[in-house]
């Protein structure tokens, strides 16, 4: 709390002393996404639909549609409920004004899927500085989330939302840019999942029953972290994230990141690898010793000691850079992304004749695959 | 462990926000001048060249992990399970 404090009293000083500079509205463009997910047994693919347009010379409007086509066997659900189709749709719209050297966004968001439904109402504020060497960005949300169940009609629990980030993106040399970010998160309302159970060890110490989740009803975290890309002597560049995560539920995390882009004539290939390692939250167990061992009870895989490792690799293709039809240019990307999995104490318990505690940890691997195409104007 | 490594990483932050201020009260000429940027100008210098793509990934990882924040904004709703 108290480093959130001086932070934000940092970043008041900067914006009230420093001189303001030019800057730009963002580029025109249209992206046509095409994503599937494949891992666990979770097939989830859909369009993304993303179109940015300037209106005057100080105001850049944008619209996204998403859509996520869900057909889910998990563990979760092979374990304890029934394998299941959804449809997700996002809508989003946002608005950039640009005065002087001083961005002022304002974006809204909502989902709807058939027992979740989500809104969240977004403003940030982005000033350049020091002849813009440095870009500071202030940001706060706000969102208000209803959660359902299918099984239950009139079951309808809220949850509200409130982030805020603060980040800086500085030039330090010809070659280096960094960027740093902070945000603090807070939820208050239903924050579990309805559908979900914890296991617990029966009195004859062979078996096992299932009881719902029981979670706290607030949740605060903070996250920070620190990037930076750097250009090569030859026309190349490598880049790099690290950052660090921690909650009230006990939950500790850090990401580390580290990619190399290379262009080679009209083609841009990349690579990117991905460490994500996390520590358990306080009430999680992947088996209690008894009904209502305590007062909260998580047995949800994403709440516990895990770590996920991802590569990616990636080429974008530029069609048109002279242009292409009555855009100014085009492109085209295809993104291979390859997440493994792997839970230190999250039990497959489709794994029989063991005794409860015994069984082996789960792990599994995802292949995440994006197409996309790009024009400008 | 962790939980020390961010407040480490939130300090490093506090202490640029700290020396940026302090900077502009001695009225600091930019060291890296408008005609010096034309390798930051490259595309594969951009922070985010494909932001609907960079926005279904964190969509990706924050359903199937703990962490969230400090990366980017992220929609509502899940579609994890």
């Amino acid at each position: 709390m108290r480093n959130r404090l001086l932070i934000i009293i940092g970043l008041i000083a900067t914006l009230w002393t420093a001189t303001a500079e030019a800057a730009v509205l963002p580029d025109e463009r249209t992206d046509l996404l095409y994503h599937r997910y494949e891992g666990d047994n979770i097939t989830i693919e859909g369009p993304s639909v993303l179109i940015r347009k300037n209106v005057g010379k100080s105001v850049s409007v944008s619209a996204n549609y998403y859509v996520d086509m869900i057909t889910s066997a998990s563990i979760d659900v092979v374990t304890t409920a029934s394998p299941y189709e959804e449809e997700r749709k996002q809508g989003s719209i946002g608005v950039d004004y640009l005065r002087g050297g001083t961005m002022m966004s304002f974006g809204l968001t909502r989902s709807t899927e058939s027992d979740f439904e989500a809104e969240t109402w977004s403003l940030a504020v982005s000033q350049n500085l020091f002849g813009d060497l440095t870009t500071v960005t202030i940001a706060y949300s706000l969102g208000d989330d209803v959660v359902g169940m299918s099984t239950d009609e009139t079951f309808a629990r809220d949850v509200a939302r409130q982030a805020y980030g603060i980040g800086i993106s500085q030039i330090f040399t010809k070659n280096l840019i960094m960027g740093f970010n902070f945000e603090a998160i807070t939820d208050e309302g239903f924050l579990r999942n309805p559908y979900r159970s914890v296991r617990y060890l029966n009195d004859d110490g062979t078996t096992y029953s299932y009881q719902s989740e029981r979670y706290p009803n607030t949740r605060t975290s903070s996250a920070a972290s620190i990037s930076g890309r750097y250009y090569l002597p030859y026309r190349a560049a490598i880049n790099g994230q690290v950052r660090g995560f921690s909650d009230t539920w006990g939950i500790t995390s850090m990401t580390y990141e580290l990619g190399y882009t290379h262009p080679w004539r009209d083609f841009t290939f990349s690579t990117r690898v991905r460490y994500y390692t996390q520590d358990q939250a306080d009430f999680y167990s992947d088996l209690f010793p008894r009904f209502d061992f305590q007062n909260f009870l998580a047995r949800d895989k994403e709440l516990s000691t895990f770590t996920s490792t991802t590569f990616r690799a990636a080429v974008a293709w530029d069609i048109g850079t002279d242009g292409f039809g009555p855009f100014s240019k085009a492109r085209l990307t295809a993104f291979w992304d390859h997440i493994l999995f792997d839970y230190e104490n999250f039990s497959d318990l489709r794994v029989e004749g063991v005794l409860p505690g015994e069984e082996p940890n789960f792990t599994f691997e995802a292949d995440v695959i994006q197409l996309l195409f790009s024009v400008w104007y | 462990m962790h939980r020390k490594t961010t407040q480490r990483i939130a300090r490093v932050a506090l202490a640029l926000c700290l020396v940026t201020a302090s900077a502009a009260c001695s009225n600091i000429e930019p060291w890296v001048k408008p005609y010096e940027r034309d390798r930051l100008a490259d595309p594969i210098m951009f922070l985010d060249h494909d932001p609907v793509s960079t926005s279904y990934m964190y969509h990706v990882f924050e359903s199937r992990e703990g962490a969230r924040g400090a990366e980017g904004v992220v929609g509502g709703g899940c579609g994890c399970n």
